[in-house]
């Protein structure tokens, strides 16, 4: 009566610890909307028949539009880290997050990925600008690393390709490693 | 915490809350006692217990007590005071505040209602007469408490903070949590590790999970 369901919700959002993103809970926002629906129904019965202004304001009322916030404040904050994975993760989701995110949660994804796509793309001239690269200034244009697990074959810019063997070191561009390195899968070496 | 996400700050220390604060709707969550000034029409159903009838029309009767969420009582609140008339919790009553005065470092505040900060200064919105003082206390006791809080942010590293965050409300813990990012921040540019590209700590969390799924 008082959002208890959706508040429920919101402290699921709380409890996930460093802004992970928790299974999307179908079931708890659809009995969300059904409580929002029944006040509103409830609160049309009050209002029409006495016509005039109502001495107090509609309890209903003041419950739904709560409710209405919580339920925005739902989506937003999912929201917000869908957008932190673009940043952190890249742009191929594992499947186990994908696993986590709605139909449309997944669309609002490819939406946000096309847009900062395009505009990286009219940074910098012709050829654009990566700036999801870089994220800390970097010292060198070589870098070694430690593979954390086997990955395979990784092609370096002059066309060799080098094997990805778990616990194997190497010495590589830096452009080339940083995604791999923030998906857990290099370890930058410092010497 | 994560690098990319930016949740939205919490206001209730200011004179509104903020709309998106996750740290706010559950403050606003918080129950409040009022007492019913007039009869609250069509209400008594839900509040069977309080001898109302149980039919969907039956109202409430005026007097009654009841305890109400945050946001709701700051919704039915007016000045003339004609729906609601609201009682201060005892923690922000007479007793307590001289408690506080005493020694503010003795006392659980995550006990006490995990965001006494946020929730005294919303409270200041219900026009008791008691404001000043109760705003007086709210201030005196968080500087009486901040000393220990930036101290001990500061100078534990790499160790188990569970002992020293158990009594702080939750506004307390996030300054606790910025200041040990601070001295991590610190500590790793001082190890030369600041130029160092690291997984993301999202990514480790998720594989950690990852492992922990698998197994069941």
């Amino acid at each position: 009566m008082f959002c208890e369901k959706a508040v429920e919700l919101i402290r699921e959002l709380h409890r996930a610890p460093d802004g992970q993103l928790p299974a999307f809970n179908e079931d708890g926002i659809r009995q969300v909307l059904e409580e929002m629906k029944a006040l509103y129904e409830q609160n049309q019965s009050d209002v029409l028949p006495s016509g005039g202004s109502h001495p107090l304001p509609p309890y209903a009322l003041l419950v739904r539009c709560s409710l209405f916030v919580l339920f925005f404040f739902l989506r937003y904050d999912r929201l917000l880290r869908i957008r932190a994975l673009r940043w952190e993760y890249g742009s191929i989701l594992p499947s186990t997050i994908q696993f986590h995110m709605s139909a449309e949660e997944m669309e609002w994804f490819n939406h946000y990925k096309k847009s900062l796509a395009t505009y990286m793309r009219s940074l910098g001239g012709d050829e654009g600008l990566d700036i999801t690269q870089d994220m800390k200034p970097p010292k060198s244009l070589y870098i070694e690393v430690r593979c954390l697990k086997d990955y395979g074959e990784f092609e370096v810019d002059d066309g060799t390709s080098i094997l990805l063997k778990k616990n194997s070191q190497h010495f590589l561009p830096r452009w080339k490693c940083e995604q791999l390195i923030r998906q857990g899968v290099l370890e930058h070496v410092l010497s | 915490m994560s690098e990319a996400y930016f949740p939205v700050a919490s206001g209730a220390l200011g004179p509104e809350e903020n709309f998106l604060s996750l740290d706010d709707i559950l403050t606003s969550q918080e129950k409040l006692p009022v007492r019913t000034e007039t009869a609250l029409p069509r209400l008594g159903a839900f509040f069977v217990e309080r001898g109302a009838g149980a039919e969907p029309d039956s109202a409430l009767p005026q007097g009654s007590k009841l305890e109400l969420p945050l946001w709701l009582a700051k919704g039915l609140f007016d000045n003339k005071r004609r729906i609601l008339s609201v009682e201060l919790p005892k923690i922000y009553q007479e007793g307590w505040r001289t408690v506080f005065s005493a020694d503010a470092n003795v006392v659980d505040l995550h006990k006490m209602g995990p965001h006494f900060y946020g929730f005294g200064s919303q409270l200041l919105h219900f026009d008791s007469p008691e404001n000043v003082d109760i705003s007086q206390s709210l201030l005196q006791t968080f500087i009486g408490r901040f000393r220990r809080i930036m101290d001990s942010s500061q100078n534990a590293y790499n160790e188990d903070t569970s002992a020293l965050v158990s009594r702080l409300d939750e506004m307390e813990r996030g300054l606790f949590q910025t200041g040990q990012k601070g001295l991590n921040d610190f500590q790793c540019w001082e190890k030369g590790q600041a130029s160092q590209i690291t997984a993301s700590s999202l990514v480790q969390n998720y594989k950690k999970r990852k492992f922990t799924v698998m197994e069941d």
